[in-house]
């Protein structure tokens, strides 16, 4: 048993025995935690991954005459101003409104690296505050703060992604290749933070960490923490911060993003713990979700350790499948090791949690005012075979008084569609049957499906009508753009 | 080695490449092909102890030839996040044992799946 004074006086008189999480495992194996509970005192961990819920909390000082800021932008990306008069919160996804590929994230990389940014804002104009509009430049060392605070950190683990559906999906997770063309899946697993104090004893509100090369300090669990997917709320200087740990970035088709290094020293106060921090990637489970199907409960494709995801391949329904890392396991790797370094040089102490993290939580859904779904949109669909002949389908629509005929055979099963339009085209054509002018790849919805799906699946292909369907294709009925629009009164 | 082909509205309708593998007994592989109307581009890989006849008879049949030298490169915006590795068709990215990205440029097919998709634009084609 040691005490965290006990570790810091070693700290302090340089006869610290710090290692790496990676090391750390070999350590337990060979001596067993009790021993290596003895040997070591700190073991330090380390992640380095896209970490959209960043952002910093900036004061610029005032302008004479002085601003209370209405709206504000750095090299036009908005802040939020909704605080003080010259304080204001820089979000690392927010884009920037006139340059393409670029956002909070960027700036906060440009104020680290020591350039000027464009701070440009406007005011009330009220008696205290009568300035309405300034412009100027900045850089890091002219603003009062930039203390960064991130609502949510370092994800203990977090589901790997993949596409079962035929297009390309560009995500946070990365771009996904269309039939399970390739899983993605961020995380370190064994060397992560959480991973390796999973009942939260050393990582609490109050524990120092390394931040971006800067010592930071966890202030709470973060957004969304729920065990063990558990979460961090993390600040800490932004201008003790080194540009090596700490990278903008931009996932095509989703936002701007940053990547963070974020490193958390681990006392081994008992053997308990020296076990805990011999965790492995084969006894760390996530699973693998379907971004194919555009709903928040995403469909679990299968269960994975972080063992396979890290071997470079999995399987899904027999095919081996890639897998691409978000996270930077060469650059975590720098993280320990920096941060060990710091450790053992006296330059970085540890700090005992003022409260534990809530071990459990729930991580609901938004509460919506009301979900409607397709089958309140769907109206009865007139169906026709696929040998009826182009008068016959005519008449069919005139008499029944729709645009659009789902073509279905003998079980109802839908093999096509044909709208007015293509009447229209057969008659100029001289076709003599449906079969030769309906088109074949029928975009379709489900009936438990959100209307917005509906909706949006119209926008994206520019057509009026969606025959809904069942798991086996069978016709359901159909909705309209015309059904929506007088329901929706829009 | 990697060639690349450029045909003009003329020589884009005529069926070169497979006579060009007919004659000289040897197979072209496509890489990949942008073939238009009025003009094409295909990158094809040869051996290279036969690329000065292949050379020759390409310019013969009105097909303008050029080596392709530049391929992927990476600047320092790189973190070793590995995102690339499951996109490249070619699996040009791999992790190394320090787990950085090794880049095998020559299994690199100029397709620029990876440039779309890396986060931090690191990965381009030097001009």
């Amino acid at each position: 048993m040691k005490t965290i004074e006990q570790i810091n006086e070693k700290i302090r008189e340089g006869s610290v025995c710090v290692v790496t999480a990676k090391e750390m495992k070999d350590i337990v194996s060979e001596l067993g935690p009790e021993k290596a509970a003895k040997e070591v005192d700190v073991v330090t961990t380390g992640t380095f991954g896209a970490m959209c819920s960043t952002g910093v909390f900036i004061n610029f000082g005032h302008s004479d005459p002085p601003i209370k800021f209405r709206r504000a932008w750095l090299n036009d990306v908005e802040v939020y101003t909704g605080l003080a008069a010259v304080d204001a919160f820089l979000g690392a996804t927010k884009p920037s409104e006139t340059r393409e590929n670029y956002g909070g994230a960027h700036v906060i990389e440009e104020l680290v690296f020591g350039r000027e940014v464009e701070l440009r804002a406007i005011g009330f104009g009220t008696d205290c505050y009568p300035r309405k509009e300034i412009e100027t430049a900045v850089s890091l060392e002219d603003l009062n703060q930039a203390v960064m605070v991130n609502p949510r950190n370092a994800y203990q683990r977090y589901r790997a992604a993949t596409n079962s559906s035929d297009k390309v999906l560009r995500t946070y997770m990365g771009t996904l290749l269309p039939n399970y063309g390739n899983v993605t899946f961020a995380g370190t697993g064994e060397i992560s933070p959480l991973n390796n104090d999973p009942e939260f004893r050393t990582i609490g509100v109050g524990t120092r960490i390394f931040l971006c090369g800067a010592k930071g300090y966890i202030i709470g669990e973060g957004t969304q923490h729920s065990p063990p997917f558990g979460t961090l709320m993390v600040k800490g200087n932004l201008k003790d911060m080194k540009a090596e740990f700490l990278k903008a970035c931009y996932f095509p088709g989703y936002a701007p993003s940053i990547f963070l290094g974020i490193g958390i020293p681990i006392p081994i106060l008992d053997a308990e713990i020296a076990k805990s921090t011999a965790i492995r990637d084969w006894e760390i489970k996530t699973t693998i979700i379907d971004f194919g199907v555009p709903r928040r409960d995403r469909p679990v494709v299968r269960e994975v350790t972080y063992a396979e995801l890290k071997s470079g391949k999995v399987e899904i329904n027999r095919e081996e499948v890639r897998v691409s890392p978000l996270s930077s396991f060469y650059m975590a790797e720098k993280v320990m090791k920096e941060l060990k370094r710091m450790i053992e040089k006296g330059e970085f102490l540890l700090s005992l949690p003022v409260e534990r993290l809530k071990g459990k939580e729930l991580f609901k859904p938004m509460k919506q005012k009301e979900i409607r779904i397709v089958r309140e949109f769907m109206t009865k669909a007139i169906t026709i075979r696929e040998d009826s002949r182009i008068e016959d389908a005519a008449m069919l629509m005139i008499n029944k008084n729709v645009n659009h005929l789902p073509v279905v055979d003998d079980e109802g099963i839908l093999k096509g569609i044909v709208t007015s339009w293509d009447i229209a085209k057969a008659v100029t054509k001289g076709a003599k049957t449906v079969r030769e002018v309906m088109t074949r790849e029928v975009i379709t919805v489900f009936p438990e499906e959100p209307i917005a799906i509906a909706i949006s699946k119209l926008e994206k292909y520019d057509i009026s009508a969606l025959p809904v369907i069942d798991s086996k294709r069978r016709v359901l009925g159909i909705v309209t753009s015309e059904t929506i629009s007088k329901m929706l009164g829009v | 080695m990697l060639l690349q082909l450029l045909f003009d509205s003329k020589t884009v309708r005529e069926p070169i490449i497979s006579r060009v593998a007919i004659k000289t007994g040897v197979p072209i592989n496509i890489l990949r092909a942008d073939v238009g109307a009025r003009k094409g581009e295909i990158i094809v890989e040869i051996p290279d102890e036969k690329s000065k006849e292949i050379e020759r008879l390409f310019n013969e049949m009105g097909v303008e030839v050029h080596e392709v030298t530049r391929t992927i490169a990476r600047n320092d915006n790189c973190v070793h996040c590995g995102l690339c590795v499951s996109i490249c068709p070619t699996e040009v990215f791999r992790l190394n044992e320090e787990m950085k990205v090794e880049i095998r440029t020559e299994k690199c097919i100029h397709c620029s799946a990876c440039i779309k998709v890396c986060p931090t634009m690191a990965l381009y084609f030097p001009i």
